[in-house]
């Protein structure tokens, strides 16, 4: 750790030349509670998310991944830092661009998926189209190969009462990428799901990362999500204390997938 | 290699054109309020109560408000009269005082009358041939000056006011004047009248029935001395400048007031309705249906708005604008303002069909109703105005909470 309290692995942590950075945050610290009562919940956290690249943001809890990913998210504003995404950088923006910028470049994975119950599979695709001001018949079509894309093209007409908690998360998926977003931004996406389920939707988020136009962040405490990840980010007491490369992360996905499934049916 | 894409069906086949698919495309904001809105059924019933009795109650108010005003001006816009002559002070029709009837003499000197009708207008009592008495009001009017002659007239004829006794009455007040058919016979002060004809929808704000004659029955009716009367209609040539005339008039005219058939008709209006307080509160009716419909439709629209506040933080974290958040809200009030309207207005119209034959009939106008259909929607938005508060205080970060 640095003299003034920001994680000694800032410098190494962001883009390399050779990778395209969708999502750059510099010293992030944001302060939370007024007077006695407030808090540093983020010390000057600074990382960068690579297109093609699948982070998990690790760490237990109370250690700021939350909070980190509301500001990647541009939920929440730094107290102090930068952020920017897809080369449009946040600072002084009013709520109400932020939610534009969002829109345009955010897609959310929530642990409780965060469906709306009253819609349908293919309904709670197209409304994040129709916040973009996308309607008509090419949004009914994106939002039906949104679904197609994470395998539920026989549940379009379906309420989320009536789908598994993985179908559930499926479609969160579905919903977060139908707007083809620079950024996927996923909070604990497994946590609420089996085992199965849970490899089905890291597998799905892998894959998804390999869009070279798009990076994947998942926040999780789920050692299972490791295999998947590209790279590693450890958090504690709120800022970045270690960082993993994983070479091999996407090669061994598929292996690992294989290997449960022989277990199982062994 | 893990199947993501599930390749079974070609893409371009799960999308069906045609009417499913113009279904499909439909603005979610009003699919994602109509389903916000019939997902609780019971929710929906509260609100469709409060709209419903919002609606009822403003429908019936105004309804006796307007039905109150053409009661209350039917005689004046009935008379043929472009200027009216009388005391000085009269508060409205009913209440005439009596002139004296030189005043007509006078009044057919000026130029630009064309004729000076005498009118006779008095409450006295009525006495049923089964005994009792109620109060009426006695209308003289002569047939052939054209003053003031009864309409709508069902039974009997205008003319036969010329035979001996001879009165007209409305069958709304049969009952009231204990009497049933034509030739029946009652008694005003000392003098026996017999009913001649029946009109049908002449109505008295006072409650009071009309009793239409001639002048010279009415006089003796009433025992009126013969050089009085109450108004003198005064009917202009076709070319005259109506102010011109009445500045005449009121000089030659000094004991009595010259007012216009729209002044006669504001200040009687003025006078039953607002001096009286009967308007006030018909009009205080339909501000407290308003506002008990306002109130209600707000708490339900909140809470239904609390209910589903985490839906409104996913929209808002999915980076929806907050207009378009206010839409969803907005739509919901207004599908609630449709829906509660047309049932409301089922029940109002019955209400308007029960009240047909009553003394106060309630009117149903277009206007009205269009005004009614403004004020639930207005209603609907200003009840809306306290969910999308709550809407606008949520901290999307709350999606992470859950």
């Amino acid at each position: 750790m640095s003299a003034d309290g920001t994680s000694t692995l800032t410098e190494p942590s962001l883009a390399s030349a050779s990778t395209h950075v969708v999502l750059e945050a510099r010293n992030i610290v944001k302060e939370l509670g007024h007077g006695a009562r407030k808090t540093r919940a983020l010390k000057g956290v600074s990382l960068a998310l690579n297109a093609g690249e699948l982070t998990l943001l690790m760490g237990p809890s109370g250690s700021g991944k939350t909070t980190l990913l509301s500001i990647l998210g541009c939920i929440l504003t730094p107290t102090e830092g930068t952020l920017t995404i897809a080369s449009h950088a946040t600072a002084g923006l009013s709520p109400e661009a932020l939610a534009g910028l969002r829109r345009r470049h955010v897609g959310f994975i929530f642990q409780s998926y965060n469906l709306f119950p009253t819609l349908t599979a293919e309904e709670n695709v197209r409304i994040a189209l129709d916040v973009r001001g996308e309607r008509g018949s090419d949004a009914v079509v994106r939002a039906q190969r949104a679904l197609q894309q994470v395998g539920l093209r026989h549940k379009l007409k379906s309420y989320p009462a009536n789908l598994s908690g993985g179908e559930q998360q499926r479609v969160a998926v579905a919903r977060a990428l139908v707007g083809a977003p620079s950024v996927m931004l996923a909070d604990e996406p497994t946590a609420a799901l089996d085992s199965e389920n849970g490899v089905a939707v890291m597998q799905l988020l892998s894959e998804i990362a390999k869009d070279t136009s798009r990076a994947v962040l998942a926040v999780t405490h789920d050692p299972r999500t490791v295999p998947f990840a590209n790279r590693v980010l450890r958090i504690e007491d709120g800022l970045i204390v270690g960082e993993e490369r994983r070479a091999e992360g996407v090669e061994t996905v598929h292996q690992l997938a294989r290997n449960r499934k022989r277990k199982a049916n062994a | 290699m893990v199947q993501l894409v599930d390749r079974r069906r070609p893409i371009a086949a799960l999308s069906r054109p045609g009417k499913a698919l113009l279904v499909n495309s439909a603005a979610m904001t009003f699919t994602l309020a109509f389903r916000n809105l019939f997902h609780d059924r019971i929710r929906l019933a509260v609100t469709m109560v409060g709209i419903l009795f919002s609606i009822v109650l403003v429908a019936v108010q105004l309804g006796l408000y307007l039905g109150a005003r053409n009661i209350i001006v039917s005689m004046i816009e009935r008379s043929e009269g472009d200027l009216w002559v009388m005391a000085y002070g009269t508060k409205n029709f009913e209440e005439g005082q009596p002139i004296s009837a030189r005043e007509r003499f006078t009044a057919l000197s000026v130029p630009g009358v064309a004729k000076a009708v005498p009118l006779i207008v008095s409450f006295t009592d009525w006495r049923k041939p089964s005994g009792g008495a109620t109060l009426v009001v006695v209308i003289g009017s002569d047939a052939e000056d054209g003053g003031l002659r009864p309409w709508n007239v069902v039974e009997g004829d205008v003319s036969g006011l010329g035979a001996r006794d001879a009165v007209i009455i409305d069958k709304t007040y049969l009952a009231d004047l204990g009497v049933n058919n034509v030739g029946d016979t009652a008694q005003i002060g000392a003098s026996r009248v017999r009913i001649s004809g029946f009109t049908d929808g002449i109505r008295s704000f006072t409650v009071s029935p009309y009793v239409f004659t001639t002048t010279n029955r009415a006089r003796a009716l009433l025992d009126m001395p013969s050089d009085m009367i109450t108004y003198v209609l005064i009917k202009l040539e076709p070319d005259a400048d109506a102010e011109a005339v009445r500045s005449i008039l009121r000089d030659k005219l000094p004991d009595s007031e010259v007012l216009t058939k729209a002044e006669f008709r504001d200040r009687s209006l003025n006078h039953w309705l607002f001096a009286t307080g009967a308007g006030v509160a018909l009009i205080g009716g339909a501000i407290l249906g308003l506002v008990v419909g306002t109130v209600i439709v707000a708490q339900t629209l909140y809470s239904s708005t609390k209910d589903h506040i985490n839906e409104f933080a996913t929209l808002r974290a999915l980076g929806s604008s907050s207009g378009y958040i206010h839409r969803v809200i907005l739509a919901q009030a207004a599908l609630s303002a449709v829906l509660g309207y047309a049932l409301g207005m089922v029940i109002a119209l019955t209400v308007v069909y029960l009240s047909e034959r009553t003394a106060l009939p309630i009117v149903m106008t277009p206007s009205l109703a269009a005004l009614l259909l403004a004020l639930t929607v207005a209603m609907c938005a200003v009840s809306a105005l306290s969910a999308i508060g709550k809407v606008m205080r949520i901290d999307p970060a709350v999606v992470f909470n859950r």
